[in-house]
C-alpha cells in the first residue's frame, strides 16, 4: 500500500465501560501550575523538521474531523466540505509528497446534515460524525437528546459527538452524569460515542479529570475537549489532563480511549503540538485516527499551505488551494 | 532520507539539529584565546584544548592562567576600581543594561556556543540558561540604579575573585558578575577549564560595548589558576563548585579578611506525598535530576515517596524515563545531552557501579545511545539503603535514588539526613503539609510542587555544607556590599589562667557567703567536667572562681542547645516577651550588676548595665519585626524569603565589656530563634555567670543560652570544629578569628569574626547582627487553579 496512507482505520475495540466508581477520581490531585508547565514545555522539548514535519502534518490531516457546525450550513456547503475531506491536498502537493491517497479522519456536521454527508462520502471510508444531544449546550430534555442520537445514527452517522450536562459536573452529581452518558452510549448502538466535556465551562482541571473519568466509565469511546462554542476551547493543559485521565483509565481497564481536542485549533503548528502531546503522554498508537482526532475546520487550509511550501519551496497562497 | 510515507508509518521525530555554523566560524577565526585582562585579550601562552563532549571534537585552545596572569588581572581590576565604584548607580545601570541587551542580541550564538562547550541540550541553553543570563543583568541594572536608596551607606567590597563551575557556565558568570558590577566592584573571573568559551564570548561583549577596561577580567585555566586567584590580593572570593574545593578555599582564606561566599554541592530531597499530583511529580523528576544531565548542584537527587503512592509513582516514573531522548545536544528534540567531560563520565559510572555493588537496583532508560561522545543513560535507583554511597554522595549525573517513607515526620527525617542543604522539592496538594515541610527542611531553596525554578529576583544558596551566602535578589546584593566597619578596639589581653588556688587577700566587698559560678548548661548550673576552676581577678584582687570548662563541657552544652529546639518554633512575640522579661529582671538587679562590673574595674558600670537593659529591649523589639520578603519573580508564583535561625550557634565573646559584649552578641542570636553556646569574657566571666539567675527568672527555656567559661580560644576551637554547630561568632584576637575560620571547615559552618568595638555606640547593635544570626530560605509556591 505504498503511498496510500489515508484509508479508513477501523474503530475496533469499543470501550465497554465499567460501573461508576468514584474512588477512581474523587480524590484526584491535579496541580494546575505543574500542568501548565508541562504543557508549555512539550513543544520546546520536541520538534519536527523537513520531511518529518511534512509527514506529521499529513498525519494531522488524516486525523482531522473536518467540521462545519454553523447556523448557515446548507447541503451544498456540506457537500463541498466532503469533497475537501476526500481530497484535502492539491495534486501537486500529493505528488511532491509521494502520496497517492489521503483523506481526513472524518466529517463533523449537525444531525440534519448527516445523510447529505453520508451520501457525499459513500465509498470513501471517511466516517460521518454527527454532534447530537442538543449541541452545544445540551440543555434539552434527555429523551429528546437520546432521540436526536438515534436520528443521527439512522441517517448514517458513524460517530456521535455528545455534549454532557455541565451542571452535573459543577454540582458533583456523578451518578446523574454517568447515567446520562450511559444512556447516550446505548442510544448510539454501533456508532461510536465521543463525549464532549466542554472543558471551558468546567473551569478547573480537577473537574476536567473527573468528568473525563465518568465519561469513560459510562462507555465513551473518545473524550473530546470542547464544542468550539465555549469561552475557552481546546488548550494544551486541559488536553494534558484529559489524556492522563485516559491513560489512567486504560491502565485500570485495558480499554483504549480516543482523544479529540476541538475548538480554536487553527494552525499547522498547533496540529504538531497536539501530536507531540499524544506521542509523549500516550504513545504512537494515539497518533492514528482511530484514537486521535483533531476537531478543526480552518486548520486544514494552513496545513495545506505549509505542505505546499514544503513541496515547492515557495510560500503559498490560499487562493490557489481548493476551499473546504 | 526516509520518505513521507515511511515517516507516516513510524511517526518518529527525526533529526532537528540547531545550526552551529556561525559559532564554528567564530571558533575557527579565533583559534586560540588569551585571557581578557584590562580590556584586551592577552597573547595566549601555555594553552590547553577545549573539546566538545558530544563528539570529542576540538573547539579551541585556551590559555592556562599562571600566577602572573592572575596578578595582572587583579592589578587591572584594582586600577579600575576607583573609577568604576565612583560612577553613579545610574551610570553603572546603563552599562549593565547594555550587557543585558547585547546578551539578548547574541542569544542564539551564546546558546549554541554553550551547548558545544558543555554538552547540554540546546533546549536548555536556548530556553533556560541564556534567558536567565539576560534577566540577571537586567535585574541588577536595577539594583545599580537604586543602590544608594536601597543600601544607604554601603560601599563595594572591592576587587572580587570569582570562580565558577562548568555546569551552567554563562549563567554562573552572570550570577557572579552582575551583582558585583552593580554594587561597584570590579572582578576577576575564572571559568571552569572544561567550559571557558562563553566567558570568553562574554569578554568580547564587554569589549564590544566598551565597558571600562579592567572592570571585568577573565582568566582561564585549571584548578591551579583558581588557587592563585584565591591567594591573590582580592577583597572577596565568590566560589561555586564542589564542597571539597569550597572547604579548601575556606581554609586558605581564613584570617585574611577576604569576604567569602560559597555555593557548593547538594543531595537535595525531592519529597512526594501520597496526595500529590503524581504525574506532575514525575514530570518534576525530569526537571530535577534529568535536567542538565543531572549535573546540577540543586538537583532533586534523593526522591522520597510516601509508601501509599510509591507503586504508582515508580511505575509512572519508569514509563516517563523511557520517553527521554538522549543524544546530540544540538538537536532540538534532545532531553539529555552529553556529560561535560570523560572524567566526569567515569566518575558517574564508578559511583553508579559502586551503588549497585552495595545492593541498590538501577533502573535505566532503555534508550538509543549515541555511539560516540560522553553519554550516560538517565535512571534511578531503588532498594537504596541510607548508608549506600549513592544515598550520600552527590553523583552529579542523571541518576536519582528513590526511597519510601511512611509519615511526614519520617519524610522530614530522611530529607534532613544529609550533610548538605541546598534545595528541596516538596510535592503535595495539601498546602498546610507542604509549607510545614518547607519550614522544617534544612535547605536554602524550597520548591513546592515545582523544582529547579530560578530567577534573578530571588536568593539562591545553601544551608550546611552546601555553602553560605546567597546569589540573586536583595540577599545576593548584600554579599557584594560592605557597610562601614566600626573602629576595632583592641581588647584587653587575657592573662594565662591559673587553676591552682591563689593565696592572698580576697577582694574587698566580696560576698559574705561564697558564691560559686558554675557552668550553665541546659538551664542548670553544672560543675565543669574537669573539676577545675580558675581565679577571676578584679582591680583589687580575686573576685571569685569561675569554672574551667573543657571540650566535654562544650559537647554537653551543644547537646543541651539542640534539645531546646522549641525555642526556634516559638513566635517572635513569645521570644520578645522573654527578652523583655530579661530586661525587667536585669533592671531589678541593676545595682548588683553595676557593683560587679565596678569590682572588675569597668569605667562606667552603671552605664554598661543600662546599655545591656536597652539592648534587651531592642532585640525584644526586633524579635517579631526582623522578617522576610516576598520576592517579585515569576508570574503566578509566591516566592517567600524567610530569614531562619541557624539552630545552634557558638558565640565567643570579647574580654572587654563583659556584660554588654555578652548581651550584645547573645541576645540578637536568641531573638531570631537560635540557641547558643556562649563563651563569656575570659577575664571577667562573672558578669555573664551572674545572668544565670536572671535567665532562670525570665522564663528563658533551659538550653537556649548555655555558658561555658574558661580559656576562650580553646573552647572556641572546639565549637568551631563541632559538626553540629551551624554558625559561629567570634569576637576576640586576630589569631583567634583566623583559627575559628580555619577550624570551621569540618561542616563549613557560617562564621562571623567581628572586631571588638565600642559596645555602647550604635555599632554595638542593629540589623547587621540579625542578618548574621539568620540564613535566608527562599520558598517557591506556584499557584493557579
Amino acid at each position: 500500500m505504498q503511498g496510500h496512507v489515508g484509508q479508513s482505520i477501523p474503530n475496533n475495540g469499543r470501550n465497554p465501560g465499567v460501573p461508576l466508581q468514584a474512588d477512581w477520581f474523587d480524590t484526584v490531585a491535579v496541580n494546575t501550575a505543574a500542568a501548565e508547565r508541562r504543557a508549555a514545555t512539550l513543544t520546546t522539548r520536541r520538534t519536527v523538521k523537513k520531511a518529518w514535519q511534512a509527514a506529521w502534518l499529513v498525519n494531522a490531516l488524516r486525523c482531522i474531523d473536518l467540521t462545519t457546525l454553523a447556523g448557515d450550513d446548507t447541503e451544498d456547503r456540506v457537500r463541498r466540505l466532503c469533497a475537501k475531506a476526500r481530497r484535502p491536498l492539491a495534486d501537486h502537493i500529493m505528488a511532491g509528497l509521494g502520496l497517492d491517497a489521503v483523506h481526513t479522519g472524518g466529517i463533523c456536521v449537525y444531525p440534519t446534515m448527516v445523510s447529505t454527508a453520508a451520501k457525499a462520502l459513500a465509498g470513501s471510508g471517511i466516517p460521518v460524525v454527527s454532534v447530537a444531544t442538543g449541541f452545544p449546550a445540551g440543555l434539552m430534555p434527555l429523551p429528546l437528546r437520546l432521540a436526536e442520537i438515534r436520528y443521527a445514527v439512522e441517517e448514517g452517522a458513524d460517530e456521535i459527538d455528545i455534549v454532557i450536562t455541565r451542571a452535573h459536573v459543577l454540582d458533583g452529581n456523578w451518578s446523574a452524569l454517568y447515567d446520562e452518558i450511559a444512556a447516550m452510549r446505548e442510544a448510539c448502538g454501533q456508532a461510536h460515542l465521543k463525549a464532549i466535556l466542554a472543558t471551558g465551562d468546567l473551569k478547573t482541571l480537577r473537574n476536567v479529570y473527573k468528568a473525563a473519568m465518568v465519561a469513560m466509565q459510562a462507555g465513551a469511546d473518545f473524550i473530546k475537549t470542547s464544542t468550539g462554542k465555549e469561552g475557552v476551547n481546546a488548550t494544551l493543559p486541559v488536553s494534558l489532563v484529559m489524556v492522563r485521565a485516559l491513560r489512567d483509565y486504560g491502565e485500570r481497564t485495558g480499554a483504549r480511549i480516543g482523544f479529540k481536542p476541538a475548538g480554536g485549533i487553527r494552525t499547522a503548528k498547533e496540529a504538531i503540538a497536539w501530536q507531540i502531546l499524544m506521542k509523549e503522554e500516550l504513545g504512537d498508537a494515539w497518533l492514528r485516527p482511530d484514537l486521535f482526532r483533531l476537531g478543526a475546520s480552518s486548520m486544514l487550509a494552513d496545513i495545506e499551505r505549509q505542505l505546499d511550501h514544503h513541496v515547492t519551496g515557495r510560500y503559498a497562497a490560499s487562493s490557489r488551494h481548493a476551499l473546504a | 532520507m526516509p520518505t513521507v510515507t515511511d515517516i507516516l508509518a513510524t511517526m518518529d521525530y527525526g533529526p532537528a539539529p540547531e545550526a552551529a555554523g556561525e559559532v564554528e566560524g567564530w571558533l575557527k577565526a579565533r583559534g586560540s584565546f588569551g585571557h581578557f585582562i584590562d580590556g584586551a585579550f592577552t597573547k595566549p601562552g601555555e594553552s590547553f584544548d577545549v573539546a566538545n563532549p558530544a563528539t570529542g571534537g576540538h573547539l579551541a585552545k585556551v590559555a592556562q592562567g599562571s600566577g602572573a596572569d592572575v596578578e595582572a588581572a587583579v592589578r587591572a581590576a584594582r586600577a579600575a576600581l576607583p573609577g568604576w565604584s565612583k560612577l553613579t548607580g545610574h551610570e553603572r545601570a546603563r552599562w549593565l543594561y547594555a550587557i543585558a541587551r547585547h546578551i539578548q542580541k547574541r542569544e542564539r550564538f551564546l546558546a549554541v556556543l554553550e551547548t558545544l562547550d558543555n554538552g547540554k541540550p540546546i533546549r536548555e541553553t536556548r530556553d533556560i540558561d541564556v534567558p536567565l543570563v539576560a534577566r540577571h543583568f537586567y535585574h541588577h541594572a536595577g539594583w545599580a540604579e537604586m543602590l544608594e536608596e536601597e543600601f544607604p551607606g554601603a560601599k563595594p567590597v572591592g576587587v572580587c575573585g570569582q570562580i565558577i563551575p562548568w555546569n551552567f557556565p554563562l549563567l554562573m558568570l552572570a550570577w557572579k558578575i552582575a551583582p558585583a558590577l552593580a554594587a561597584g566592584n570590579t572582578v576577576v573571573l575564572k571559568p571552569a577549564e572544561y567550559t571557558p568559551l562563553t566567558a570568553l564570548a562574554f569578554a568580547e561583549i564587554c569589549a564590544e560595548i566598551g565597558l571600562p577596561k579592567g572592570v571585568v577580567n577573565i582568566v582561564t585555566g585549571d584548578g591551579s589558576t583558581g588557587a592563585a586567584l584565591v591567594a591573590s590580593k582580592v577583597d572577596k572570593i565568590a566560589f561555586t563548585g564542589s564542597t571539597e574545593v569550597g572547604r579548601t578555599i575556606r581554609k586558605v582564606t581564613a584570617g585574611t579578611g577576604k569576604k567569602l561566599t560559597l555555593e557548593l554541592g547538594g543531595k537535595s530531597p525531592f519529597v512526594v506525598f501520597a496526595d500529590a499530583d503524581i504525574d506532575a511529580a514525575v514530570e518534576g523528576v525530569v526537571d530535577a535530576i534529568w535536567f542538565n544531565q543531572g549535573q546540577v548542584c540543586c538537583a532533586g537527587s534523593r526522591i522520597l515517596v510516601q509508601e501509599a503512592a510509591a507503586e504508582s509513582f515508580t511505575r509512572k516514573l519508569k514509563a516517563r524515563l523511557c520517553k527521554l531522548r538522549v543524544g546530540d545536544p544540538l538537536d532540538k528534540s534532545t532531553d539529555i545531552g552529553a556529560i561535560v567531560d570523560p572524567i566526569q563520565l567515569t566518575r558517574i559510572r564508578d559511583l553508579v557501579a559502586q551503588g549497585e555493588a552495595e545492593g541498590a537496583v538501577l533502573h535505566q532508560a532503555d534508550c538509543q545511545m549515541p555511539t560516540r561522545g560522553c553519554y550516560f543513560a538517565p535512571g534511578f535507583f531503588t532498594n537504596v539503603a541510607p548508608a549506600n554511597i549513592v544515598s550520600e554522595v552527590e553523583i552529579f549525573g542523571p541518576v536519582a535514588t528513590l526511597t519510601t517513607f511512611r509519615t511526614p515526620d519520617e519524610a522530614l527525617e530522611l530529607a534532613n539526613n544529609t550533610r548538605y542543604g541546598l534545595a528541596a522539592s516538596i510535592w503535595s496538594e495539601n498546602i498546610n503539609l507542604a509549607l510545614d515541610i518547607a519550614a522544617s527542611v534544612k535547605a536554602g531553596v524550597v520548591w513546592v510542587n515545582s523544582t529547579n525554578i530560578f530567577d534573578a529576583g530571588a536568593g539562591f544558596g545553601g544551608y550546611r555544607e552546601s555553602g553560605f551566602g546567597r546569589e540573586g535578589g536583595r540577599e545576593g546584593m548584600g554579599e557584594y556590599l560592605s557597610l562601614p566597619m566600626p573602629k576595632a578596639r583592641p581588647e584587653a589581653v587575657a592573662l594565662p589562667l591559673d587553676a591552682a588556688p591563689v593565696p592572698g587577700q580576697p577582694a574587698k566587698g566580696a560576698a559574705p557567703i561564697d558564691r560559686t559560678a558554675k557552668l550553665y548548661v541546659g538551664g542548670a548550673q553544672k560543675r565543669p567536667d574537669g573539676g577545675y576552676s580558675y581565679a577571676v581577678m578584679g582591680k583589687a584582687g580575686e573576685l571569685g572562681l569561675a569554672g574551667l570548662g573543657n571540650r566535654k563541657d562544650i559537647r554537653n552544652a551543644v547537646e543541651a542547645a539542640h534539645k531546646a529546639a522549641g525555642w526556634g518554633k516559638a513566635t517572635g512575640h513569645n521570644r520578645a516577651q522573654v527578652l523583655y522579661y530579661i530586661a525587667e529582671n536585669l533592671a531589678a538587679r541593676e545595682a548588683e550588676f553595676a557593683a560587679r562590673l565596678k569590682s572588675a574595674g569597668a569605667a562606667d558600670p552603671a552605664g554598661e548595665v543600662a546599655a545591656a537593659i536597652r539592648r534587651a529591649f531592642y532585640y525584644a523589639a526586633q524579635a517579631d519585626k526582623f522578617d522576610g520578603a516576598v520576592h517579585s519573580t515569576k508570574s503566578a508564583h509566591v516566592t517567600l524569603a524567610m530569614p531562619e535561625a541557624f539552630g545552634v550557634m557558638g558565640i565567643a565573646c570579647p574580654n572587654d565589656a563583659p556584660l554588654l559584649g555578652f548581651v550584645s552578641l547573645v541576645l540578637p542570636a536568641i531573638a531570631m530563634g537560635n540557641r547558643v553556646v556562649a563563651i563569656p569574657s575570659q577575664t571577667m566571666p562573672l558578669a555573664a555567670t551572674d545572668l544565670y539567675q536572671v535567665f532562670d527568672t525570665s522564663d528563658l527555656p533551659g538550653g537556649v543560652v548555655n555558658i561555658v567559661t574558661g580559656v576562650r580560644d580553646e573552647l572556641a576551637r572546639t565549637l568551631a570544629q563541632h559538626d553540629d554547630v551551624a554558625a559561629m561568632w567570634y569576637c576576640g584576637s586576630a589569631e583567634g578569628a583566623a583559627m575559628v575560620e580555619a577550624e570551621s571547615t569540618g561542616n563549613l559552618k557560617v562564621t562571623w569574626t567581628l572586631a571588638n568595638r565600642n559596645w555602647r555606640a550604635a555599632e554595638g547593635q542593629g540589623r547587621a547582627f540579625l542578618l548574621r544570626a539568620t540564613q535566608v530560605k527562599n520558598i517557591w509556591i506556584p499557584y493557579g487553579e
